[in-house]
């Protein structure tokens, strides 16, 4: 483990992140569009996670508490809310995909759009 | 009594998410039961509300921290940090507070008659009764992590509503592009909140503003901020999915919608005000925001005059209007470091952008509804079509002339209060400000103008010849909110003496915000 | 009464004004012609020309303020048709937004 740089997350995350938004602005395909948001949120996930870690630091249990320092418990609690609320958005968002197929027949971002202007 | 005042602010937000959640099973015992139901703790939230607003005008900043053995427990056991999420509610808090419970229950009543024929409608008042409860919730919190919580339910709740009716292809459109930019902006906001925990390893708004150094990831950290709430507010150049999303809704729901677009406005400002305050570059971060709020007002109105489709013109006057308020609080943020044009005209011009948002939040839901009226006795949203129902529909007839003299700032209705003290203000700081505000109330005036002799005035057309007035249920909706206009046109001095002077100065005070929190000590 | 910083604003003062300039034309409407037949006069005077049915003689919303759209035109035409409707430009919108806003915090926060 030590061989590992310690900002080795953070650049992963980066690298989610920026692959999601060449994803968003590139593709056209809804679903696509999907996969690319879930990808904005595992890079944003990872981030968080990644924050709380303190080099040495054991799991943070309280019952048989093991001696010297321990990683942070509050970012893995924000990162679980955040992968439930990013559960239940693509959830919302998948069948809305499937009602826009329904409607007009097709899954891409410009040619499946009534409203412009 | 007292015990309800000092439990409020988490009632507020728990009643409607209890509510929703009992509307499935109750809404078996049949549709009455379930309209009871949803009307009752609306009505009992407004009241929640009432009683709050008027102990913060008495007692100051009201604190709830979640979970500790008195509410205003924010450092247990001589902690120098605190604990715990922490619900803080000041005067410009509940300002928003009792703007949102007011249009929602109007909201709701609408609907009673609105959405009747369709099915499902035990689903559609969960969402409904879900979005209020996130609503409140960003309104009320302390804290980052919980407005982005809060932020992702009212977003999710508000997408669902969007798409409801699935029969038209274009609702389930503008559904997927509110939903893909929620998700997105809200993801945005996260990583911003990321950052700042990075640094400062709390989340809490009170204890960030006391530790804030203005460094670089600050900085990024306030982009991030500033840009993930200007697109869920709809400012321009961020504003073209907000057309087409707040078209296709129900009108009822488009006009909580903009309610929810003015708390992601609010998160703006207690960003900027109480979280940064006057460690950030207040001349450049206030100029960006008045150019921006210069940029909305006038594509917003230019694009608004082109429309055909009521309901879309609506939507475009609604981005222009907001970018009255931010143009008069973003005069105010840029001389927020120079105290004695803070208060020659700084204070004037954030009070008059506050103002506005009140203004705003009755004239506008009042106008969708008045456009919603006109979709459910024609079947059209299209102006093409409409003509002469103003023979049959006299009340929304009325209804409707007074939200246009509102919105156009017409003397005396209130919308000339709230945009008399923005001119005055603005122009001190710069007259190019004021010149384009004032040419943008005149083209809104003329576009108003245009929507109502297309399907107002004229003669009476073949075709909606047995066209009735709309059912009683949305008449008194509308009414709640023209009887608030009314009351505040005639009593102006005492709306911004009693309600906006005080959130104002709550804004300006970052220091009185941060006692709030560090200053609850030991038990 | 709301004070500003250069003057007040009192809707009741303003209302009792109104009411007394409506009072003051109301006694002009009503010292005028007297010998007034509804309806024969406010007719629409066509010249021979042939009666059009109601929907016909009603302005529909897309020709209304032509010659203001029609003026514009340089204006108009660039922003309507940079509002496609396509949800990856409304999110290259939000990216260059973010880039230029942080661009011009760090070099103004620089100076």
């Amino acid at each position: 483990m030590e061989h590992i740089p310690l900002n080795f997350p953070f650049l992963a995350a980066a690298l989610l992140v920026g692959i999601s938004l060449y994803i968003l602005i590139f593709k056209k395909n809804l679903i696509k569009l999907i996969m690319g948001i879930a990808m904005l949120a595992a890079g944003v996930n990872l981030f968080l996670v990644s924050l709380g870690f303190r080099a040495g630091g054991a799991a943070p249990i309280y019952t048989n508490v093991t001696e010297g320092p321990m990683v942070m418990p509050v970012p893995q609690a924000l990162t679980l809310t955040s992968i439930v609320i990013n559960v239940a958005v693509l959830a919302l968002m998948l069948t809305m995909a499937i009602h826009i197929y329904r409607h007009t027949g097709s899954l891409d971002s410009e040619k499946s759009r009534k409203m412009k202007g | 009594m007292a015990a309800l005042i000092t439990h409020s602010p988490i009632l507020i937000i728990a009643i409607p998410l209890l509510a929703a959640f009992l509307t499935l099973p109750i809404g078996r015992a049949g549709g009455k039961a379930r309209n009871v139901l949803v009307i009752a703790s609306l009505a009992f939230v407004e009241f929640l509300v009432i009683i709050l607003a008027r102990d913060i005008y008495l007692n100051g900043i009201h604190i709830y921290t979640l979970g500790a053995t008195s509410p205003e427990l924010t450092l247990p056991g001589g902690a120098m940090v605190p604990i715990r999420i922490i619900l803080e509610v000041d005067a410009m808090s509940i300002f928003m507070g009792i703007i949102w419970a007011t249009v929602s229950l109007a909201a709701a009543i609408y609907s009673l008659s609105h959405m009747a024929r369709e099915t499902g409608q035990n689903r559609f008042y969960t969402l409904l009764l879900l979005m209020v409860a996130g609503c409140f919730g960003m309104i009320f919190t302390g804290d980052l992590f919980n407005l982005f919580v809060f932020l992702e339910i009212a977003s999710i709740s508000g997408a669902a509503l969007i798409a409801f009716r699935t029969r038209f292809a274009d609702a389930v459109e503008g559904g997927f592009k509110y939903i893909v930019i929620s998700a997105v902006a809200g993801l945005i906001f996260l990583f911003g909140v990321g950052l700042l925990y990075a640094q400062y390893n709390s989340l809490n708004i009170g204890f960030l503003a006391n530790a804030m150094q203005y460094s670089t990831l600050d900085i990024i950290a306030l982009t991030l901020f500033l840009m993930s709430l200007t697109i869920k507010t709809g400012m321009v150049p961020l504003h073209m999915w907000y057309p087409d999303s707040y078209t296709v809704a129900p009108a009822n729901i488009t006009a909580m919608l903009v309610i929810t677009s003015h708390a992601c406005m609010y998160a703006v400002f207690r960003i900027c005000f109480s979280l940064y305050g006057i460690t950030l570059d207040a001349t450049t971060v206030g100029w960006i925001i008045v150019i921006i709020g210069l940029l909305t007002m006038f594509v917003g109105v230019t694009m608004a005059v082109f429309q055909t489709d009521v309901m879309r013109f609506m939507s475009y006057h609604a981005i222009s209007q907001m970018g009255y308020m931010w143009m008069g609080v973003g005069v105010g943020l840029a001389v927020l470091g120079n105290p004695e044009a803070l208060a020659t005209y700084g204070r004037d011009a954030i009070s008059g952008g506050i103002f506005h948002i009140l203004n705003h939040a009755m004239y506008k839901p009042l106008l969708f509804m008045t456009a919603g009226a006109l979709f459910h006795r024609t079947g059209t949203r299209d102006l093409n079509k409409m003509g002469g129902l103003g023979h049959n529909m006299k009340f929304t007839l009325i209804l409707y002339i007074i939200g246009t003299l509102s919105i156009a700032g017409i003397p005396p209705l209130n919308g000339f209060a709230s945009k008399f003290l923005i001119y005055e203000s603005v122009y001190q700081f710069n007259p190019v400000l004021a010149v384009v505000a004032m040419l943008v109330s005149i083209i809104t005036l003329a576009s108003f103008t245009k929507a109502f002799q297309s399907a107002f005035t004229g003669p009476q057309l073949p075709e909606y010849k047995d066209v009735k007035e709309v059912p009683k249920p949305m008449l008194i909706g509308m009414g709640i909110l023209a009887a608030g206009i009314i009351f505040t046109s005639i009593f102006p001095g005492l709306i911004v003496e009693r309600i906006v002077n005080p959130a104002t100065d709550a804004l300006i005070n970052q220091a009185a915000y941060v006692n709030g929190i560090m200053g609850g000590g030991m038990p | 009464m709301i004070e500003s910083p250069s003057g007040f604003w009192g809707p009741v003062v303003w209302i009792i004004a109104a009411i007394v300039a409506l009072l003051i034309a109301y006694f002009i409407q009503r010292r005028g012609e007297k010998a007034y037949k509804k309806g024969v006069q406010s007719e629409t005077f066509l010249m021979g020309n042939p009666k059009l049915s109601e929907g016909e003689t009603h302005i529909r919303a897309h020709n209304i303020y032509w010659g203001f759209f029609e003026g514009l035109k340089k204006y108009y035409v660039p922003t309507i048709t940079a509002h496609t409707g396509i949800i990856n430009d409304h999110l290259i919108w939000l990216i260059a937004g973010i880039a230029i806003v942080m661009i011009i915090l760090f070099v103004a926060g620089g100076i």
